[in-house]
């Protein structure tokens, strides 16, 4: 009966909007964590703290240490005297990058032999180690490169020409600065459109079961479907509301490129929300406690995210694991929302994705409303 | 046993087992029109289980039960126009108004509008709580909340109201307000079944039923249990309540005793022989009393003396 569901409503939104605090939470955490997840997000590195140890003090040793403090991803803080103080340093965290030239190294290239340069690279977060590392090497070759050229100009000329090189000319598509924000924020509303979600519709839910409103609310005659849909119904505005609000803050904010159709975006985002809406129920449906239900949710957020392909690339994942990354549907709504911002794609290249959440969706929310007894058990 | 069709609630063979223990073991009782049927019994008896079960809202492992004529039991839903169930907290939503949450639970019966107004003010003036229509319902006191409960409860009508210890940590005004708005029910002819841990309540109701750990140990009229219980009542007064029952709770004839504020209520097997017997013990013993008396038993000594507990058998 309509009149029914119309009341669930009225009263649900009275709840929400009369408290100060609830009203505070829609609004005000999804736009800080917006900001701070648009900033903290990212794989680019710079600034990483490096020591010299020059053993050669030579004019190519030094050159090749211009090189280094130069350069924006490196930040030289000390030249060394003594091999253990760096090893020191690196042990205490006060420096991640080593560079030790041994004596020997300007003579050796002198003599057009190979000098060896020693780099020592805490790589106790791997990420930041090896992006580093590409660094140095493309500062050891640049160097290489042209003390080669230089030598070449000096001894023989003629032979400039006919040395053959390969030059690389990299377009990146869709994000031509390569700035891994622009991949950051459209997963940021993602994944916080799946906290918010999730937790306030398994709260919402479990509230009722603890004031104890909802064991008298089964012996109205309201049918499962009437409560369920009135207790969902509000959550889902409320999420389409917060999917907008973190969407606007972040293109407006972080300047990433909408390039897609907003229709495709709101298409993805209903889809999404209905999948989280019955995940919120599932678990308001296995808590009695909002605690129980702070502690499922938790267990479902986390592998949720780290399956979605927000952070980690899906493709890497072993096998088996891939597999699973199917039943996350953040995983599908990541692509729709990559695709619409960065690639300005249709319905004609995500209509996978969308089908894949529809599917989800339904099947979840399903197994939500059968789940959901008017008993108690 | 009634010249009634069909009473308003019939409980046959209700039975219900938690892990561990059997909560509500092949219970058997009914309540007509127009009656209010305590439940009587100690934590634990399954008083709130049998409500429950009543209710619709938990299925019973054995036993039929029908609610204004629907089988709850394989159709929880058809009862659920008729009834009303009251658990020992109310689901009251304290962030709503009182008048808010009269309106959400007189829409989810399909009360009209006009009808649940002229209810409502009805109600709200019997619990004496005219003046509070627009405070949030977590501003209110504990009796209020309760009473506003049975407002809540009340709103479409019900033919049945089961009510789970509803005056439990209810003032005394509110309680007198509570038992007001059930008698004026009964004159309406609904059937009331309620759960109470006050024993004195129990004597306001047309019949009680002693539950003990999920049995029926008396079903009955509060007069006819105590006239039938074939036992008499002594009231021993004195100073020293515990030096009373030590002396007397090794006595001949004696069945139960519990201590009341300035003494003991004894349950005894033949009052007029027990009384000089008794006073020449305490004499004995040197314990000073102020009188020992036959006093009209209360459902309280008669529940305890059924329970069995009386204290007697320790030390």
């Amino acid at each position: 009966m309509l009149g029914r569901l119309k009341q669930m409503l009225i009263k649900e939104f009275i709840q929400v909007f009369r408290d100060k605090r609830t009203r505070f939470i829609l609004i005000i955490p999804p736009i800080i964590q917006m900001l701070v997840f648009g900033y903290a997000a990212t794989y680019e590195i710079r600034h990483v703290p490096a020591v010299v140890l020059d053993l050669d003090h030579s004019q190519e040793s030094r050159e090749l240490i211009s090189l280094f403090s130069s350069s924006p991803y490196f930040d030289v803080q000390r030249q060394l005297t003594d091999s253990r103080q760096l090893g020191d340093l690196i042990e205490q965290g006060k420096t991640t990058v080593g560079i030790e030239i041994d004596a020997g190294f300007a003579r050796n290239l002198r003599k057009g032999q190979t000098a060896p340069l020693q780099v020592i690279v805490d790589a106790t977060n791997s990420n930041t180690a090896l992006i580093a590392s590409g660094y140095i090497t493309q500062i050891a070759l640049g160097f290489a490169r042209n003390y080669q050229q230089d030598r070449i100009n000096r001894i023989a000329p003629q032979l400039v020409e006919a040395i053959p090189s390969v030059e690389l000319e990299p377009r990146p598509w869709y994000n031509p600065g390569l700035s891994s924000r622009w991949f950051f924020v459209p997963g940021v509303i993602g994944s916080l459109t799946l906290v918010l979600v999730v937790t306030l519709t398994a709260f919402a839910v479990v509230r009722e079961r603890e004031i104890g409103t909802l064991e008298q609310i089964m012996v109205t005659p309201i049918r499962p479907a009437e409560f369920i849909l009135g207790k969902t119904l509000p959550f889902f505005l409320i999420g389409l509301f917060d999917v907008s609000l973190i969407a606007v803050v972040g293109t407006l904010w972080f300047q990433v490129p909408f390039r897609g159709h907003i229709s495709v975006l709101l298409t993805g985002s209903i889809l999404f929300i209905l999948c989280m809406l019955g995940v919120g129920l599932l678990i308001s449906t296995v808590s009695s406690t909002q605690q129980q239900a702070m502690v499922t949710a938790f267990f479902f957020i986390m592998p949720a995210i780290a399956f979605s392909g927000f952070g980690f690339p899906i493709s890497t994942m072993p096998q088996w694991m891939q597999y699973l990354t199917w039943l996350v549907p953040l995983r599908y709504f990541l692509v729709v929302l990559r695709g619409t911002y960065l690639k300005g794609v249709g319905f004609e290249i995500l209509w996978p994705q969308m089908a894949a959440m529809a599917g989800l969706g339904f099947s979840l929310l399903t197994i939500a409303i059968l789940r959901f007894h008017k008993a108690l058990d | 046993m009634t010249d009634q069709p069909q009473p308003a609630i019939v409980a046959d063979g209700l039975t219900k087992s938690f892990p561990g223990v059997r909560a509500v073991d092949a219970l058997s009782f009914d309540v007509r029109a127009g009656e209010i049927f305590g439940l009587v019994g100690p934590d634990g008896a399954g008083k709130t289980t049998t409500l429950r079960m009543l209710a619709g809202i938990m299925p019973p492992d054995a036993g039929n039960a029908t609610v204004a004529g629907f089988d709850v039991v394989r159709n929880p839903e058809g009862a659920k126009h008729a009834l009303s169930y009251m658990p020992q907290r109310f689901g009251l939503y304290e962030d709503l108004t009182v008048d808010e949450n009269i309106r959400f639970y007189a829409d989810l019966f399909g009360v009209k509008k006009a009808e649940r107004r002229q209810r409502s003010s009805q109600l709200l003036e019997a619990a004496g709580m005219a003046e509070f229509r627009q405070r949030l319902a977590g501003k209110l006191s504990g009796g209020m909340k309760q009473k506003l409960g049975l407002v809540c409860a009340l709103i479409h009508h019900p033919k049945v109201i089961l009510l789970d210890e509803p005056t439990t940590g209810v003032d005394p005004v509110s309680r007198r307000d509570f038992w007001r708005i059930l008698y004026e029910l009964i004159a309406e002819g609904v059937a009331i079944l309620t759960s109470t841990a006050y024993l004195d309540e129990a004597e306001r109701c047309h019949r009680v039923a002693l539950l003990h750990q999920g049995k029926l140990l008396f079903c009955d009229t509060p007069a006819n249990l105590k006239a039938g219980m074939g036992k008499g009542v002594l009231s021993v007064t004195g100073p020293e309540p515990r030096s009373l029952r030590s002396q007397l709770e090794h006595a001949d004839g004696i069945s139960s005793l519990v201590l009341t504020g300035d003494g003991l209520h004894v349950v005894v097997d033949d009052a007029p022989r027990r009384i000089p017997e008794f006073e020449a013990r305490l004499r004995a013993a040197r314990v000073s009393f102020d009188a020992i008396q036959q006093v009209a038993p209360t459902i309280e000594d008669l529940f305890v003396d059924a329970v069995g507990s009386g204290g007697s058998t320790h030390a």
